[in-house]
């Protein structure tokens, strides 16, 4: 399979990148691993790709005023292996350990699955978890955007076409935090076919974010306020899981009818807060 | 329109100028007449045309040939040492690791990634390693095997890769 042609620039730098998108059916290419495969298949088929592949300044992990600053171009491999992470936000080291397999996660990008926004991509999850905050520059300047406002629907976010996600923050979590990512894997595509992230801190606040779930991966108000300040203990954990997934629009396909995918998120709820709670 | 692009493979600089829509799968099988790499199933599911790009496994059906600009890759033909058998290489044949063998130069070269980041991986280490790659014949149990033959090797080698 052979994409349609297109137009190919690749830039060093955000400026340039931030001019080229002014062309018009212009995309960023980042990893290529859910544009390129899109584009063999003609589902996808820009006049002109615009890659930020050599723009090294994005691929910085670093700790910066209490917060953990994560370059969009970082590779889920680059995450997943830094002693940052590894150290701050083990979170995130479970869960990109999870994505697709070894080869798609030396060049899969944080910045290109956020972007991306499929309903089953773990990013998502794990960035509402752990109260990241996006960062996308345009032409007109810099905005930052908490994750809870970021996804708005199916492959929808609020990334306006001119705009380029440039890094993710996210506050340190402070000493004796627990979190764990718990995803029921799809085995043949890896991805969640319901995935659960917790990020439990010592005060008793509990975050928990469903990705593969519903249209978009979301927080979960009803299950955190069930669970908030209380012990985890079996009494609280199942408090938590009959309030989660209330209101929410359950998808189901031909491999999880809604019935089984509500079930498994609210199995792998509670194996997250079994997890944080051991 | 073409692209230039330079590139070393196995040691070997080439400059060619591609279409950007060219895969580098294609550039090597095609143009480098390097067909040790396979296409399987041309979806970044299988793992056949797995190569190292700057020393980190990927799936060559789903990167650009412009993409890998100024960079070095290996393919299977580039593993061997002055003919000696890579430990891997040497452990799939001893282990029985392949039978049609479509799969073993993809195999190979992502057990290789796994054995830098983790020169004695687990059992379950290596399953996870490979998740990304398919085999129709031997039912993976051999392939596991090959790989430990391969640790085990290096170790005693005290081979770097
Ligand atoms: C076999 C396979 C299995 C996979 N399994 C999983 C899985 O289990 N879980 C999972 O979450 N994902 C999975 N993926 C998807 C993978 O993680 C992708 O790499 C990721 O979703 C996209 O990142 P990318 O860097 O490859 O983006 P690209 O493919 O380069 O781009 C994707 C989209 O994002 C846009 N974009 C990229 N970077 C930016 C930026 N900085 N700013 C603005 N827009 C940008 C592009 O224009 C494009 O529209 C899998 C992919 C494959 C091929
Ligand atoms: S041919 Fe590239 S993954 Fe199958
Ligand atoms: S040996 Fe035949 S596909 Fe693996």
């Amino acid at each position: 399979m052979i994409p349609a042609a297109f137009e190919y620039e690749k830039v060093k730098t955000v400026d340039e990148a931030l001019a080229a998108l002014s062309d018009s059916d212009t995309k960023i290419l980042a990893g290529g691993h859910s544009l390129i495969p899109a584009m063999k298949l003609r589902l996808n088929r820009p006049a002109k790709l615009v890659d930020i592949g050599g723009i090294t300044a994005l691929k910085d992990i670093k700790e910066q005023d209490g917060e953990i600053v994560i370059g969009a171009a970082a590779t889920h491999a680059d995450i997943m292996y830094h002693n940052l992470i590894k150290k701050h936000l083990p979170l995130f080291a479970e869960g990109a350990a999870t994505i697709g397999d070894l080869q798609v996660r030396n060049h899969g990008t944080i910045g290109g699955s956020l972007a991306h926004a499929d309903p089953a991509a773990d990013w998502p999850a794990m960035v509402l978890a752990a109260d990241a905050v996006i960062e996308l520059k345009s032409s007109n300047g810099r905005r930052r955007i908490p994750a809870t406002e970021f996804f708005t629907g199916l492959f929808s976010t609020a990334l306006q076409p001119n705009e380029i996600i440039t890094e993710i923050r996210i506050p340190v979590p402070p000493d004796g935090t627990k979190s764990t990512y718990q995803k029921f894997v799809q085995p043949a595509s890896r991805f969640a076919l319901a995935a659960c992230a917790v990020m439990r801190f010592t005060d008793g606040r509990t975050n928990i974010a469903f990705t593969g779930v519903a249209e978009n991966a979301f927080r979960d108000g009803g299950a955190e306020q069930a669970i908030a300040g209380k012990a985890l203990d079996d009494a609280s954990i199942k408090a938590a899981v009959n309030a989660a997934l209330q209101g929410v629009s359950v998808l189901g396909d031909h491999y999880a009818s809604v019935p089984y995918r509500m079930h498994l998120a609210k199995v792998y709820l509670k194996k997250a807060l079994h997890k944080v709670g051991a | 329109m073409s692209t230039k692009i330079n590139v070393t493979v196995n040691g070997v600089q080439y400059s060619h100028f591609v279409e950007p829509r060219l895969l580098l799968v294609s550039y090597l099988r095609d143009v480098l007449h390097l067909t040790g790499t396979h296409v399987g199933c041309d979806t970044s599911n299988c793992g056949a045309c797995t190569i190292h790009v700057n020393g980190k496994a990927t799936k060559c059906c789903t990167l650009l040939a412009v993409q890998a600009d100024g960079c070095n890759i290996t393919t299977i033909e580039g593993l061997s040492n002055n003919g000696e058998l890579h430990p891997l290489q040497e452990g799939f044949n001893e282990c029985h690791g392949l039978q049609c063998g479509f799969c073993t130069p993809g195999m190979i070269m992502t057990a290789a990634d796994l054995l830098q980041h983790n020169p004695q991986p687990s059992e379950a280490d290596i399953r996870h390693a490979l998740d990304g790659n398919f085999c129709r014949c031997t039912g993976y149990h051999n392939i596991v095997k090959s790989v430990q033959y391969a640790a085990q090797k290096m170790k005693e080698k005290e081979v770097v890769h």
